[in-house]
């Protein structure tokens, strides 16, 4: 199944299509306030690129250093390839502590990982504690958005998911009493909480500390409650220096939601007497990237979901449609690197407008890696035959200009003499599902004016080929 | 200053009072503009369908085309993109650069090269603007949501500049209308839906005459005015700055 196929069912329900659309240009409109408001934002967003830019161009070095100054701390670095060696690691973790509850807090890594369902088939319960995060985890559904994972969801769908896993009442869609329910059922799995899980935002490799940013405190008081606190991070997590942190502590939030900044930006740096802390840095097809010159900046990415909010198409088709735990146009760029089979259809999902670039805080150039994309899966083969054959044969038509001129003349008749029925037949033509075709011209441009009278000045001379 | 112009094939083959409006605004203007008659196409279609080796043929057809010329002038921001962008694929010869560095969408050519902010005539309707993203984002031709609030751009001052005209202001100012290509078929009900979506902002806010600088976009959003029977009505701005009543 394609992206256009999943977007098909999406669409089906044209009036929450226009709920999801409008929630998320809502945001869109906060982050343009909000960016507004700063002056030197776009400044900012040059300085966070040139950083990014500057970290990937030695990560190997910031990586070390990272890691140095992490065990002078008193942390414990684990290093993973892939996504079954971060999900072993962690297993093993949480086996030494003789664990079984888990509290998590958000991670999209982890998502990538799919260390939930590894966790839950080695007898360990793991609650995911930011609220749209166990809404969709009660649903067993994955995240539809980085930032926003439940933005799929309307309220009453929260209440009946809610009324089923939490006991309230059916029909209750009040969002204060749904938040006080799950509040409260969190409360009593953070209290018993043995192992906490976090994601990194940033990993300094000066400090060897991460930086967790959330709205909802969970990170927080999940680490404080636990013992042993695991963060997980990819490799491109690193910033050099602390002073580096708030040129992107000032850029994700004001990109994310149109906040000046996320409620808790938490530090953590090494543990407590008498608990443990760990990191586990996970490649997972980063190095790849990385190693792709095209697409090496899409790992610039602060993960902060703005291109999801501007995406008209992400905005119509929600993220499930995207099939990859990151959706929307940097998950196009992302997952034909993880497998270029299974997602050949995302770099297609797109117009190739570029509001996804400009509105990116570390200004990838997401709309120009989806053109590049494509161009790598139609060398290998990896779009439709129809496509690959029609655009053959468009290509042999438009490099001639006989054959052009003379299928032109061919069409426009066509259009005109075939019936109504047959040129805008829904099964044969996509485009006149929605849309009438256009009026087809007895003469084409290029007739018209072969009939005018010479322009004044003649066209210049062709140059002698040297 | 010899000026070519360069008509994109779906112009040239279904909207060929465009072509017509933009030699003769043109002229003007003062300026003859000259259609070498071997012209096709740039090449856009099968480059964003992931076909560029394809497209390379086409490519240096155009370049062979329009070589000779100081500018080459083309009613349609999205092609004129193309060319300057993605050409790069082309040994950069001294003819591939100078191509790729003339190449003009006519507004832009209109505002930069001939440095006209005004133009003489009455449009007496209500006008709603598309901005197209590959003039607008691609060729920086109007200011960005993104990155201001401020709503301007060349054309949005070319035709204010016209006497009696309202310009429509758009809840939305610069969301893609969804044709994006060949999208509009292989994503056909996403791209259906977006341009819905543009028409009904539109229809919401009063616009009488949609107007744009890319055709590709108005074709789409023509397509689904005419078939909700809409009472707008669709014209490339080269149109109305010719003097064309509605």
């Amino acid at each position: 199944m394609n992206h256009a196929t999943r977007a098909d069912k999406f669409l089906l329900d044209a009036d929450r299509t226009t709920w999801h659309d409008e929630t998320l240009w809502f945001v869109r409109e906060k982050r343009d306030r909000a960016v507004y408001a700063v002056p030197e934002f776009q400044e900012l967003r040059e300085l966070a690129s040139g950083i990014k830019d500057h970290t990937l161009s030695r990560l190997d070095l910031y990586l070390r250093e990272f890691e140095a100054a992490a065990q002078a701390n008193g942390v414990h670095v684990h290093w993973a390839a892939d996504a079954a060696e971060h999900n072993a690691i962690i297993l093993d973790i949480i086996r030494q502590q003789g664990a079984t509850r888990i509290v998590k807090s958000k991670s999209m890594l982890t998502e990538e990982c799919h260390l939930n369902p590894y966790l839950i088939k080695h007898g360990i319960e793991v609650v995911d504690t930011d609220l749209g995060e166990r809404i969709i985890q009660f649903r067993e559904e994955a995240p539809s958005h980085i930032v926003l994972p439940a933005i799929h969801l309307k309220k009453e769908d929260v209440g009946e998911t809610f009324h089923i896993h939490l006991g309230t009442e059916k029909g209750e869609s009040d969002p204060q009493r749904l938040t006080e329910a799950a509040r409260q059922h969190l409360r009593a799995k953070f209290l018993a909480g043995q192992v906490a899980i976090s994601g990194v935002n940033f990993a300094v490799a000066e400090t060897g500390g991460v930086v967790v940013c959330t709205n909802e405190g969970n990170a927080d008081l999940g680490v404080n409650l636990a013992a042993v606190h695991i963060a997980c991070m990819g490799i491109e997590k690193i910033i050099p220096r602390l002073t580096d942190l708030g040129v992107f502590t000032r850029l994700l939030a004001r990109s994310a939601t149109g906040q000046p900044v996320t409620t808790y930006t938490s530090h953590f740096t090494k543990p407590l007497p008498g608990r443990e802390m760990h990191i586990v840095i996970v490649d997972n097809g980063r190095t790849q990237q990385l190693g792709r010159p095209d697409f090496r900046a899409s790992l610039k990415c602060i993960r902060c979901g703005a291109c999801m909010n501007t995406c008209p198409v992400y905005r119509r088709s929600g993220g499930h449609s995207y099939d990859f735990t990151v959706p929307g146009p940097i998950g196009a760029i992302l997952s034909p690197n993880i497998d270029m089979k299974k997602h050949s259809s995302l770099p297609f999902a797109s117009t190739l407008c570029g509001s996804c670039t400009d509105v990116c805080p570390v200004k990838i150039d997401i709309h120009t890696q989806l053109y590049k994309w494509r161009q790598v899966l139609g060398e290998a083969n990896e779009i439709p035959a129809s496509k690959k054959w029609s655009m053959k044969f468009m290509g042999r038509v438009l490099a001639s200009t006989r054959v052009y001129g003379l299928g032109g003349q061919f069409a426009r008749r066509a259009l005109r003499l075939l019936p109504h029925s047959l040129t805008h037949a829904k099964s044969m033509n996509a485009w006149a599902v929605a849309r009438e075709l256009p009026e087809a011209p007895r003469q084409s441009f290029r007739e018209w004016y072969a009939k005018q009278p010479q322009p004044v000045s003649s066209p210049p001379q062709p140059k002698v080929p040297a | 200053m010899k000026v070519a112009l360069f008509v994109p094939c779906y112009i040239d083959q279904f909207y060929p009072q465009v072509g017509v409006a933009t030699l003769q605004l043109l002229e003007k203007l003062g300026v003859t503009a000259h259609f070498p008659a071997q012209q096709t196409c740039c090449g856009q279609p099968l480059a964003n369908s992931g076909c560029e080796h394809d497209a390379l043929p086409i490519y240096k057809h155009f370049v062979e085309t329009f070589r000779d010329y100081d500018y080459v002038v083309a009613p349609s921001g999205s092609c004129v993109y193309h060319v300057r962008k993605h050409f790069d694929k082309l040994d950069q010869t001294a003819d591939v650069q100078h191509v790729r560095g003339s190449a003009y969408d006519l507004i832009d050519f209109i505002s930069t090269v001939l440095k006209v902010e005004a133009l003489p005539g009455a449009f007496p309707h209500k006008v709603g603007l598309h901005l197209s993203c590959h003039g607008q984002r691609g060729l920086h031709q109007a200011n960005e949501s993104e990155m201001t609030p401020v709503r301007d751009g060349q054309l949005r001052r070319l035709l204010a500049s016209l006497d009696g005209i309202e310009l429509t202001n758009l809840n939305r100012n610069d969301e893609c209308c969804g044709f994006g290509g060949t999208f509009c078929v292989s994503e056909a009900a996403i791209s259906a839906r977006m341009g819905q979506d543009r028409v009904a902002d539109h229809v919401l806010n009063g616009t009488q005459v949609l107007t744009g600088s890319d055709m590709s976009c108005l074709m789409h959003l023509e397509g689904i005015v005419r078939r909700a029977r809409l009472p707008i009505k669709v014209m490339h701005a080269a149109e109305i700055l010719n003097g064309l009543t509605a």
